[in-house]
């Protein structure tokens, strides 16, 4: 409750400060619109605005579960192989030197206009938060741990799966926050590239029609999305396994 | 228990380049409660997990093992100086992590058996943070206690209990772990004085064996015998120290 009231203050004081640029600035409503006209689009544009809004959470949902099981598998994998780490780890820094965003129209291009393409950026923007996370975690396991399922009788799998894996899971949920709101990113730059659906997509359409309320309205439902997103996910991890 | 073989070690330790103990050598007897008393950072840790096969960290130059000249390697249970709870498990789930880790049946029945006698039966559902020290120290106890090992090395596994609580447990030990070779390092001479069938000095010097008196372990902690040992090594330690 004190949250809601704080982030309430905090949100208003944004409002005001944003309407007074307005409003004493004399700025003409097609370079900043003042957050009245702003919410007044949103509402009259709000069907416009959900069909497209739904386009793009689909895409961030599916880039999301991709990205985050894919990165879960490539962490276990680089830990449980020595083989693999030397031959992947490598690799997977440099592919970080590849800004994801110059791949977005190679992206298009491959896998067209639709949905994958855009699930692809976001699948790629959060593959490295998410592996390197939890591959971290999982080579910090407390030793002691480990020698305990030792003198068990563990085999190195079983400590890997009974151990190692819950122990990393706060690793792994840090690298789900982070996920959380790179998703929708890579699932925007994607649909900046090439689209006839999405969020994205509209911002651009009503950029390039001098809409500059209905892309304000567009964006605010792509932050308000974002952290609900990012408030679900962390729930979830806290709830599964509190942190 | 029919099996339980007597440990041997000869050596000594070094970590980095400094001496930790040894040269020395003792035997801990087979199927008798053995007490390690020693100082604190005498070396009675790295000794205990010579035989549990956790010498990682150390430089050990000798030999360790048991008399039937068989691999220590699955016929130990060590309950070490920390608890090492797991805190994403449950109490039950923590007492019967050996089962869990080696992939077969979880002796659900035996675990609230062995919970009800460390006086946890009530606690079984709560995760480890929700324990208070010496809680978590009898579920940590429990869970040894659940390893049916033929070697059973106890790392100070009283030292968070309160006095009532100590005495009740040393009294549990000893009976679930009768007929096992029991090697418990402590530095609490009452509590060696009360369990050590053996009883075996560590100083700076090296491992001197005490005359232990004849009644049988555990012996009652108000018996004139009992104190009278107690305070044999208590003055052994600081006459040596
Ligand atoms: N990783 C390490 N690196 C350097 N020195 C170490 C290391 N581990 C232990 N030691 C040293 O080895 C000595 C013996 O440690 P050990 O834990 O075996 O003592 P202890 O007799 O069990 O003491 P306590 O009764 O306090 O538990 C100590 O002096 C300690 O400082
Ligand atoms: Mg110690």
């Amino acid at each position: 409750m004190k949250k809601v009231l704080h982030f309430a203050s905090v949100a208003l004081l944004g409002l005001l400060a944003w309407q007074a640029v307005v409003t004493f600035g004399d700025l003409p409503r097609f370079i900043l619109p003042g957050p009245m006209l702003v919410f007044s689009t949103l509402w009259t544009s709000r069907m416009l605005i959900a069909e497209h809004a739904v386009v793009t959470i689909t895409e961030v949902l599916i880039g999301l579960g991709l990205g985050a099981t894919l990165g879960f598998a490539s962490a276990i994998l680089l830990v449980a192989s020595p083989l693999a780490r030397n031959l992947l780890r490598p690799m997977i820094v440099f592919s970080q030197a590849i800004p994801v965003f110059a791949l977005a129209p190679i992206l298009t291009l491959w896998l067209g206009y639709g949905l994958w393409s855009k699930v692809a950026m976001a699948l790629l923007i959060i593959y490295f938060p998410v592996t390197s996370a939890f591959f971290d975690a999982l080579m910090r396991t407390p030793v002691a741990w480990v020698e305990l399922a030792r003198v068990m009788n563990a085999t190195p799998a079983r400590i890997l799966w009974c151990i190692r894996v819950p122990a990393a899971m706060p690793g792994f949920s840090s690298g789900l926050r982070l996920a959380a709101v790179y998703a929708p990113i890579g699932a925007i730059i994607g649909e900046w590239v090439g689209a006839s659906r999405g969020l994205g997509y509209l911002m651009l359409l009503a950029n390039g029609r001098a809409k500059i309320d209905l892309m304000f309205a567009a964006l605010i439902v792509l932050a308000v999305l974002t952290l609900v997103l990012h408030a679900a996910v962390d729930a979830v991890c806290r709830r599964i396994w509190g942190g | 228990m029919s099996g339980a073989p007597a440990l041997r070690l000869t050596g000594r330790v070094t970590i980095g380049g400094t001496a930790i103990f040894g040269p020395l050598s003792l035997e801990v007897p087979a199927g008798r409660w053995t007490c390690l008393l020693g100082p604190s950072g005498v070396g009675k840790s790295t000794l205990l997990r010579l035989f549990a096969s956790l010498g990682d960290g150390v430089d050990f130059e000798g030999t360790v093992g048991a008399s039937d000249n068989m691999p220590l390697a699955g016929r130990v249970a060590l309950m070490a100086q920390s608890d090492l709870l797991m805190p994403w498990l449950d109490v039950t789930a923590n007492v019967t992590l050996g089962a869990r880790l080696r992939g077969t049946q979880q002796p659900r029945e035996r675990a609230l058996d062995i919970l009800a006698r460390v006086g946890l039966a009530d606690h079984g559902t709560k995760r480890p943070d929700a324990l208070s020290g010496g809680q978590r120290q009898r579920v940590a106890l429990a869970r040894t206690l659940m390893e049916d090992r033929p070697v059973i090395l106890l790392d100070e596994p009283f030292s968070a209990l309160d006095a009532q609580t100590r005495a009740r447990m040393q009294e549990l030990s000893a009976e679930l772990l009768a007929g096992r070779t029991v090697l418990h390092v402590t530095h609490d001479a009452a509590e060696a004085a009360r369990l050590g069938e053996t009883v075996l000095l560590m100083t700076r010097e090296g491992i001197t064996p005490v005359a232990s008196p004849p009644a049988r372990v555990p012996r009652p902690y108000d018996s004139v015998e009992t104190l009278a040992f107690q305070g044999r090594l208590l003055r052994q330690l600081m006459e040596t120290v």
